[in-house]
């Protein structure tokens, strides 16, 4: 077991392709890392050129404080697990998990050992003797983790290993792969591009966008403190709302404002942005997560100087929660950060995203208690927890002054990392 | 994917995966039986067409087993309503016919070692073409693939004359030499497209488990690649065996395959079908045992199960 130091890593491809772009991020020992962005952002390639399956263009990679650049990749004492599990389809289970140990040339009675218990762990013991082809999917999986248990590396790579599952199985799996990962105290570095497994799995998770590193941090602090405006909006699910607000001070009182609605900013709000103060008379960007707000009909009436007036266009009624979609009056928001997200989703074109911009409406999501009433075409006044906003630069679209993201608090490895927002027009859009 | 607005939670208890659940589904004995009846019409028609194929065949083994007169008095035919006619009097002394017996042998010494030659270049080399990467590689591809529409015919009197110069014109060395250099560029061809279809993160795998290059293609490549492999030697095999113009013009009497023989008898005693049933049918017999004998490695699909 080892850490793992990518410093200042880049990989531009033999046509040209920036791929990872000066990314430097330390995994410690034992530390379950997950490389998170979406679909063409360089983590496939960040992870294959820390098992040496890629060259690395510039900076160094280090595993268990040996630089390995030039290590080829059956030297570098690293196991992956392949999306598509890349199974020996000639071979049984069991010669399958042990014949990295085989290669190694261990004893027949070492293998057949540790083969047995890495069955044991993965529940596959009665599928020793069968060809993959004879397993499912999910069975399939577990071959290509116990192939990686068995060889006790220094640290496990893993390439988007659940996406191939059905989503109940994958669920399972990821449960399976967090208890296999402690019980083993292995390093992980794990790949994905669906937040919610980032969040549930990683100890940190790294957000990555065009080959660059946005921001690495524990879930919870990328769930509270988004560096900018990307993170913010990869980040939680439903996505967090945003908006063009202007912030200004009308007495002692500081307010947002957009549209038709006004929220008070009290002066925790102050102390917790304090870049805010900068900004007074300006327009920001106004972050509210769905989950911030609530109907006020079922906590006991509204919260003046904290409320949205609305008329629900759409309910989603999951049971443990509302999901309540209507629309405020004021212009949506369109930045790169935004077109780049959206796209990602697949629900809409940028282009769509272009004509939306222009008419007065952003669409919102409320996450509300199941006790509320509210019915498609009803009105609902929503109270916000206005201590929990989000206040990101129009230009920028970095976070104005979040308290743990400057990293002036909290231990070292829970402090997000602010990365410079991508500034090169040329790079733009190029990464999906 | 991440933040789309419909959104759905899974959050149920999470419980252990029971193998059972996921195993895949077979088809039952009703419904092969099924396939089989919906089919029957072009059963029928695939057995009419093979029975008529094999026609040739089966006159000639019929014909082997007659003597001379008989042959001489009436077709292969009549023989089947009269099996006393029977007789293995022509093997006998096809057997005990020296020159023969020589050829016989010679076609084995040529052949065996043609094809595994041609199996052994030819796996390296596909295997090279298609996962090594090297200064060269494709140009050097193009050009095999260039000769492959050489015709070999195009090749005899040059290396004619090289042999001569090598010593070695009318040996048995000379014709598998011969069929080695004719044999592999199609070798080569095929076997890299074949190891080129292996999936890479197969191969990827392999190298991240402590694969050398060396092991990698013993124990990954080779494996994987034995349909065509098989494919590609009985092709190999039944094209040396057969073989007539190569062996006619590079080997001697000493060192002439069966095909030379047996034609040589033709011309030393006219209608002497009594010989050329038998030797024939024998010189076809030994292909067939080949074919059947490598075609349970025929399996399509081989590659099934190492992914998703
Ligand atoms: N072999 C390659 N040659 C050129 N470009 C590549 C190659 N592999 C990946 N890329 C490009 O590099 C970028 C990152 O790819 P990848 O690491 O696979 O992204 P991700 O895994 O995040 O989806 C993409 O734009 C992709 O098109
Ligand atoms: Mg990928």
């Amino acid at each position: 077991m080892a850490e793992i130091e990518l410093e200042g890593v880049w990989k531009v491809y033999a046509d040209g392709t920036e791929a990872v772009k000066d990314l430097t991020i330390t995994v410690g020992d034992g530390e379950f890392v997950v490389f998170v962005g979406p679909s063409g952002c360089g983590k496939t390639t960040a992870l294959r050129m820390i098992a040496g399956l890629e060259e690395i263009s510039a900076g160094k990679i280090r595993i268990a404080d040996r630089v390995v650049n030039d290590v080829p990749a059956r030297d570098r004492d690293v196991a992956m697990v392949f999306q598509n599990y890349a199974l020996y389809p000639h071979l049984t289970v069991r010669e399958n998990i042990g014949f990295g140990l085989k290669l190694r040339k261990m004893d027949r009675a070492v293998i057949n050992e540790r083969v047995n218990h890495a069955a044991e762990i993965l529940g596959i013991t009665e599928l020793l003797d069968k060809k993959p082809k004879a397993l499912s999917g999910g069975q399939r999986q577990r071959v290509a983790m116990g192939r990686a248990i068995v060889r006790q590396p220094e640290a496990f790579l893993m390439d988007e290993p659940l996406s191939n599952l059905d989503a109940k199985l994958r669920v399972q799996m990821r449960a399976e792969v967090l208890r296999i990962q402690q019980e083993l105290g292995v390093t992980v570095v794990y790949v994905t591009h669906d937040q919610t497994e980032a969040m549930t799995m990683g100890d940190r998770v790294a957000v990555i966008r065009g080959g660059i590193l946005q921001q690495i941090a524990a879930p919870q602090v990328l769930y509270d403190n988004p560096v900018n405006l990307f993170v913010a909006g990869f980040i939680g699910s439903p996505a967090m709302n945003i908006v063009e607000a202007k912030i200004t001070r009308k007495g002692d009182v500081l307010t947002a404002t957009f549209g038709s609605t006004e929220l008070t900013l009290g002066d925790q709000v102050l102390s917790h942005h304090p870049d805010l103060e900068r900004h007074i008379g300006e327009s920001v960007i106004l972050g509210i997560r769905p989950e911030e707000m609530e109907d006020a009909a079922t906590v006991g009436g509204p919260v003046k100087g904290a409320t949205i007036d609305a008329t629900a266009t759409l309910v989603e009624k999951l049971g443990s929660e509302i999901l309540v979609h209507f629309e405020v009056d004021a212009p949506r928001v369109v930045t790169d950060d935004v077109r780049e997200l959206v796209e990602d989703i697949g629900a809409i074109t940028s282009e769509d995203l272009g004509k939306a911009a222009a008419t007065n409406v952003s669409e919102f999501v409320a996450m509300v208690s199941p006790r509320s009433v509210v019915d498609k075409g009803t009105a609902i006044t929503l109270n916000v927890d206005t201590t929990r906003l989000h206040f990101f630069d129009v230009e920028t679209g970095i976070a104005l002054g979040g308290l743990r993201a400057t990293g002036k608090t909290g231990p070292p490895h829970s402090h997000g990392l602010v990365a410079t927002h991508e500034q090169n027009p040329e790079t733009e859009g190029d990464s999906t | 994917m991440a933040n789309a607005p419909v959104t759905t939670r899974v959050d149920g208890p999470i419980e252990p995966v029971r193998p059972d659940d996921l195993r895949p589904e077979g088809k039952g004995l009703a419904g092969r039986i099924a396939d089989v009846a919906s089919h029957g019409p072009l059963y029928v028609i695939l057995v009419l067409i093979g029975i008529f194929w094999m026609l040739p065949a089966i006159g000639l083994l019929v014909a082997s087993l007659r003597t001379a007169a008989a042959n001489a008095d009436s077709g292969w035919w009549t023989a089947l309503g009269n099996p006393s006619q029977l007789t293995l009097d022509n093997y006998q002394s096809l057997l005990a016919n020296p020159v023969i017996q020589r050829a016989f042998i010679n076609t084995v010494l040529i052949t065996v070692p043609a094809t595994l030659l041609v199996l052994f270049f030819a796996a390296m080399a596909g295997y090279a073409f298609a996962w090594i990467r090297f200064p060269g590689r494709d140009v050097l591809f193009l050009v095999v693939i260039g000769l492959l529409v050489v015709p070999l015919q195009l090749g005899l009197i040059p290396i004619a004359r090289l042999y001569n110069q090598l010593g070695i014109f009318g040996s048995i060395v000379g014709v598998v030499l011969f069929h080695v250099g004719f044999g592999l560029p199609f070798a080569i061809f095929l076997l890299r497209n074949f190891f080129a279809g292996i999936p890479r993160e197969l191969m990827e795998a392999a190298r991240m488990d402590g694969a050398s290059e060396w092991r990698l293609f013993f124990r990954v490549v080779l494996p994987l690649g034995i349909p065509a492999l098989a494919a590609l030697a009985v092709y190999q095999f039944l094209w040396t065996w057969n073989d007539l113009l190569v062996g006619l013009v590079f080997a001697n009497s000493n060192s002439q395959p069966i095909t030379v023989a047996i034609r040589e008898q033709t011309r030393q005693f006219g209608a002497n079908i009594d010989i050329i049933s038998s030797g024939a049918f024998l010189s076809m017999v030994i292909p067939l045992i080949v074919f059947f004998a490598f075609q349970r490695y025929f399996v399509r699909g081989l590659l099934a199960g190492s992914g998703k």
